[in-house]
């Protein structure tokens, strides 16, 4: 036991005194949280947008200052003709034009139906979907105090509600999405890159012929990792909880608990990894383009798998980031328990044994 | 037999069709630095890591420290030392914590690292040095050093594959008088070596060629078996002979 006490010491030594890595290993989910929390987001803020109000009476001005107050939008000029709508979509600023009609109040009050356009710069697509969305919720709404006022005999209103994510932040979304994306990069990464340092250095021979075993040689390279993950979890975890507010609804245990899951996945897909390959570059090419891709690309954190090819869907299921950011989001933001979410659970558990029994095996012939 | 720190019989490795060593026998004394020599691909190294455990042989025998290579890897391992072609301590440990690690992965108790440190600094004179990183040391010290740690928990045998790569002639004559002194307390060395003025440190030595071993005698008596007037030209007509 005293052995492996002065291995992990020494793989201690190794940890702190690169302080380049360390530096990127607890400077990088601060900055990825930080960025992805206020930098990239698809919230909608102060949009800017250009009004062409052909009416220019109290009702297409309520409207209009409706439009405004919500804070979604800012009106950033008003326009004079039709032929001015093109020019402001060319200088870039304005995202979103609407056109109020000449008769809207008359046509609202007399003829039942007014019409308004909302023309929006599409070469954005997903900010235009939502620019509409918020756009016309709001319109509703005005509508609605307008009958209010005069009390339609019949309608039906449907209501809306964001569940689980009322003011639908991005930063809810990308908490869960960093933090699979550190722990992976941390435990699978650095893990696979430390054990093949040892083989290119040579070191790995001696470690080989001395009386440690090869699992305590293992064993010692992955337990300083474990514990570096699970920090940088619980660091992502409170800037999730003090900088944005992030909830976490669940048991917290559970959460904790599901993290060093995870974090053991990662390792053992590490340890698989360096069992492979015999340099350090190959260990951190295969770490990234076979790990880091997929964790970004396939677990539905930047985009929704719903909307994949049933193929990719299909490959995204041997993903162990698909299934842990499900966890994280169930159990942080819908406030789920272990039976809810023993499933992805399972999955991961099932993913590390077999990645485990795998790079046993590579171990072994390698030896032999 | 008893006496014999490495015995072999009819040790065979194979890689698929490719014999890397071919039923090799030799034997080893107690105390005795045993040369090991051939040209790169003679199937040196693949021997010597039979020997250390990190190869399982395809076939024959063979008792190092008198347990067997197949069975007993675990007892063997206590007793050996090894040292690498590659340079092989942690540049980003500090000498101490070197000494440290490898006095404690052989299961030393603090005291007796405490100490060996103490002598092991003392007779390389690098007690200066004992808190700078290994990286900052001239490679012929870094050399002396990972010899000295592969002997710090007192072995029976210890591996030496081409220890002096690289090595100016000066320091390889003071690593090897660091050999001697080993060798002098009962250790046996088994040193693998390119270096044909080497060869003739050793008290016997034996030439591989092609995974087989063609010559094993004290270096006096290959010179006179085969005529020559140095080592070198006694490995040259060796190796010559087979193409």
């Amino acid at each position: 036991m005293k052995q492996f006490f002065v291995f992990v010491r020494k793989e201690c030594y190794h940890i702190f005194r690169d302080k380049r890595t360390l530096l990127i290993l607890f400077g990088m989910p601060l900055v990825l949280i930080v960025l992805f929390g206020f930098a990239i987001t698809n919230e909608i803020h102060h949009v800017q947008i250009a009004v062409l109000d052909q009416s220019r009476d109290s009702y297409s001005q309520r409207l209009v200052q409706k439009m405004t107050a919500s804070r979604y939008f800012t009106v950033n000029r008003y326009l004079s003709g039709e032929k001015d709508i093109e020019p402001a979509f060319r200088q870039g600023d304005v995202k979103m034009v609407m056109v109020i009609p000449n008769r809207f109040a008359h046509d609202f009050f007399h003829e039942k139906k007014a019409a308004i356009q909302l023309l929006t710069d599409a070469s954005d697509p997903n900010t235009a979907t939502t620019l509409i969305n918020y756009a016309n919720s709001m319109i509703m709404q005005y509508q609605q105090e307008l009958t209010g006022e005069l009390k339609l005999p019949l309608t039906i209103s449907g209501e809306v509600q964001m569940v689980y994510n009322p003011s639908l932040k991005g930063v809810f979304l990308f908490v869960p999405g960093v933090m699979t994306l550190i722990l992976m990069l941390v435990s699978a990464m650095m893990t696979s890159i430390t054990i093949t340092r040892e083989k290119e250095l040579g070191t790995m021979e001696i470690l080989l012929v001395s009386p440690l075993k090869p699992v305590m040689i293992i064993a010692g390279k992955v337990i300083p990792y474990i514990v570096l993950s699970f920090l940088i979890a619980l660091i992502i975890l409170a800037m999730g909880a003090w900088v944005f507010a992030m909830p976490v609804k669940g048991s917290l245990l559970l959460l904790l608990l599901e993290c060093i899951l995870f974090g053991l996945t990662a390792l053992s897909l590490g340890i698989l990894i360096s069992s492979v390959t015999n340099s350090q570059q190959t260990a951190m090419m295969i770490s990234l383009m076979g790990l880091m891709l997929p964790t970004i690309l396939l677990s539905g954190f930047v985009f929704p798998l719903e909307s994949m090819p049933k193929a990719l869907q299909v490959v995204a299921n041997a993903i162990p980031a698909k299934w842990f950011n499900i966890i994280l989001k169930d159990v942080m933001l819908k406030g789920m328990g272990l039976r809810q979410v023993w499933m992805p659970t399972l999955i991961l558990c099932g993913m590390t044994v077999f990645f485990l029994a795998v790079s046993i095996r590579k171990f072994k012939i390698r030896l032999s | 037999m008893n006496n014999n720190a490495i015995v072999t019989k009819d040790l065979t490795k194979r890689f698929g069709d490719f014999t890397a060593t071919n039923a090799i026998t030799f034997e080893v004394g107690q105390g005795e630095i045993f040369g090991f020599l051939g040209a790169n691909g003679a199937g040196k190294t693949t021997a010597m890591r039979m020997l250390c455990g990190l190869l399982k042989p395809s076939s024959g025998e063979a008792k190092v420290a008198g347990y067997d290579i197949y069975t007993q890897t675990e007892q063997i391992k206590k007793r050996i030392g090894y040292m690498s072609q590659k340079f092989s301590l942690y540049e980003d440990l500090t000498v101490k914590e070197n000494i440290r690690f490898y006095g404690g992965i052989y299961g030393l108790s603090n005291r007796q690292i405490k100490e060996k440190t103490r002598q092991l600094l003392a007779r390389l004179q690098l007690e200066k040095e004992a808190g700078h990183l290994v990286s900052s040391l001239p490679l012929g010290w870094k050399q002396k050093l990972s010899f000295s740690i592969a002997v710090l928990h007192d072995p029976s045998i210890v591996f030496l594959d081409e220890p002096t790569g690289g090595v100016d002639p000066i320091t390889r004559r003071q690593f090897w008088d660091l050999i001697y002194e080993s060798a002098d307390k009962g250790v046996t060395i088994f040193v693998t070596t390119h270096y044909m003025d080497e060869a003739e440190y050793c008290n016997r030595i034996s030439i591989m060629v092609d995974g087989k071993i063609k010559a094993l005698d004290t270096p006096s008596g290959l010179k006179k078996q085969y005529n020559a007037g140095s080592m070198n030209d006694v490995f040259l007509q060796l190796a010559r002979a087979k193409s």
